[in-house]
């Protein structure tokens, strides 16, 4: 079954999706829309370097942005520059920098737009294992984290107050994104990360009563958001990544509507 | 000040700067159980910096915090702006650090008189409503001891009587001691055994009526507002339940009810 090209992207694409939806849920809660993409764009980055030390791309992936994201929260400290001001600088340089970085190692025959906007076409079997083995972690970390991080995303002071280690969680629910971005990056592609986590989310919000709901509804949307974008892609001839970023809007979009039973606030 | 057997939690010399700016000046605060103490000031004063301390938030510069073994602290704090993105349910709510069950939880709602919430969304609530869910939040972890910091904001003349006559009725009811932040100042000094009055240091402390006609008090607040605690420290022959409307208070008196304002919003 895994012979076929397409039926490789579908699985791998689905395994994405039903990581990044619960994830996606507590970086909208949490209003990190930014900081995530911010993350993601320092993805590239952690691949030229993991070219440039011979390691794993991924491994590379998820050291960079983990430096991103804790010198985020250092110059957050800072109240001279507003956050929106940080994300902005700090997310083009990323960028930039990885853009500079592979073209500095001329040797390095890299596709860079594969990795700009991904390439679920060219998902190997050994991706799909890593992204199934790698999803699993994820979501039994987030499980494990998921009282303590909901506490702090309602009220850090307060759930500090009640003895949560906010700081730790929060330290945690980074190292899960920045494992995620390494894993989805083959699939959506750095620039478009941050929908795959965040489209489904605020997709599942009118259908959800409690946290819980909307993020286990998150995670079939965009599952099925893959679904939908890579038969667009197929049909249409368009490319993939960006397929299933169309399709993630279109049912933002459609659960817009005024349907079914009133909107849940 | 030397601690007592019953006293709670007690700070002694608390400081805290911010680069060259004083936050809180050698500040000694501390609640005894049973005890009802209102700290109040102006905006900028240290009041909520305070809290912060003495809930283990914020580590002082220098001083000395010293709670009771075992405390447990039951906190409301001044706001909680939840974003209308997080689906959340009051019970939900209710159980984020601790695990109870929906027996224990509507009790708790009931003891504040908002049992019928219990499934509401969090963001439906008016400002009367979702204070009284904290406080029964609070409630939750049998607390010795309730910090609550600015408990009526966003609630109405005639809910905020009533909101300060159940955690008065709590204390009495439980024993637990009550820290409480306010800027607002007839209401809640007509309420607190003990009165501090901050502003960055402490200016003055004592009963209401001694804080009330302070040199000091009266040069933060002005005049008016040593009058206007006279004005208030009486006893009513009724109460206003949470909407507004008229319940029987035990112990009467003879006093003009407060004007009663509608309700903001309601279930």
């Amino acid at each position: 079954m895994l012979d076929d090209f397409l039926v490789r992207a579908m699985v791998a694409g689905v395994g994405v999706a039903i990581v990044a939806g619960p994830l996606g849920c507590f970086i909208v809660w949490r209003r990190m829309a930014y900081f995530g993409d911010t993350m993601s764009h320092s993805a590239l980055l952690g691949v030229a370097l993991g070219f440039l030390v011979n390691i794993q791309p991924m491994v590379g992936v998820v050291v960079v942005t983990m430096f991103i994201a804790l010198v985020l929260i250092s110059l957050q400290q800072r109240p001279w520059l507003s956050s929106d001001t940080l994300l902005g600088i700090l997310s083009h340089s990323a960028l930039s920098l990885g853009l500079v970085a592979v073209g500095l190692m001329a040797w390095l025959r890299l596709d860079l737009l594969s990795y700009l906007f991904g390439d679920i076409l060219a998902v190997t079997r050994m991706d799909i294992l890593w992204i199934y083995a790698g999803g699993a972690a994820i979501l039994a970390a987030l499980l494990a984290i998921w009282r303590p991080l909901l506490a702090s995303t309602v009220h850090e002071d307060l759930a500090r107050a009640e003895g949560v280690p906010a700081f730790r969680v929060k330290l945690i629910f980074m190292l899960l994104i920045a494992l995620v971005i390494a894993l989805a990056m083959k699939i959506v592609g750095v620039l478009l990360i941050t929908s795959l986590l965040i489209i489904p989310a605020a997709t599942a919000r009118r259908f959800a009563r409690t946290p819980e709901q909307m993020a286990v509804i998150a995670a079939l949307i965009g599952a099925v958001a893959v679904v939908l974008g890579l038969q667009g892609s197929l049909h249409l001839d368009t490319p993939s990544g960006p397929s299933i970023v169309v399709a993630a809007g279109i049912l933002f979009a459609l659960s817009l509507l005024p349907f079914g039973r009133p909107k849940a606030t | 000040m030397e601690p007592r057997a019953d006293t709670l939690i007690a700070g002694e010399g608390l400081s805290l700067a911010y680069g060259t700016q004083t936050l809180l000046h050698n500040v000694s605060v501390s609640v005894r159980a049973g005890e009802i103490v209102t700290v109040i000031g102006p905006n900028g004063a240290g009041k909520s910096t305070l809290i912060k301390i003495l809930l283990g938030l914020v580590k002082p510069d220098s001083g000395h915090l010293s709670r009771r073994d075992g405390l447990r602290i039951g906190y409301v704090p001044q706001r909680l702006p939840i974003d209308p993105v997080l689906p959340l349910t009051v019970a939900k709510l209710m159980t984020l650090t601790i695990r109870r069950s929906r027996g224990a939880i509507a009790g708790a709602l009931a003891e504040t008189g908002v049992g019928h919430l219990i499934d509401a969304a969090v963001q439906t609530l008016s400002g009367g409503e979702l204070q009284r869910v904290l406080l029964a939040r609070a409630l939750l972890a049998d607390p010795d001891l309730l910090v609550l910091d600015e408990p009526v904001q966003g609630v109405d003349f005639a809910g905020e009587t009533a909101l300060y006559q159940l955690i008065g009725a709590l204390r009495d009811r439980r024993g637990c001691g009550v820290l409480m932040v306010s800027h607002d100042l007839h209401m809640v000094m007509a309420a607190a055994d003990r009165v501090l009055c901050l502003n960055r240091h402490v200016c003055c402390s004592g009963t209401a009526e001694v804080v009330g006609q302070h040199p000091e008090y009266i040069r933060l607040f002005g005049a008016r507002a040593a009058q206007a605690l006279a004005i208030y420290t009486h006893h009513h022959d009724h109460g206003h339940g949470i909407s507004g409307n008229v319940v029987p208070l035990s112990g009467a008196g003879d006093d003009p009810e407060p004007p009663s304002r509608t309700r903001e919003t309601g279930p």
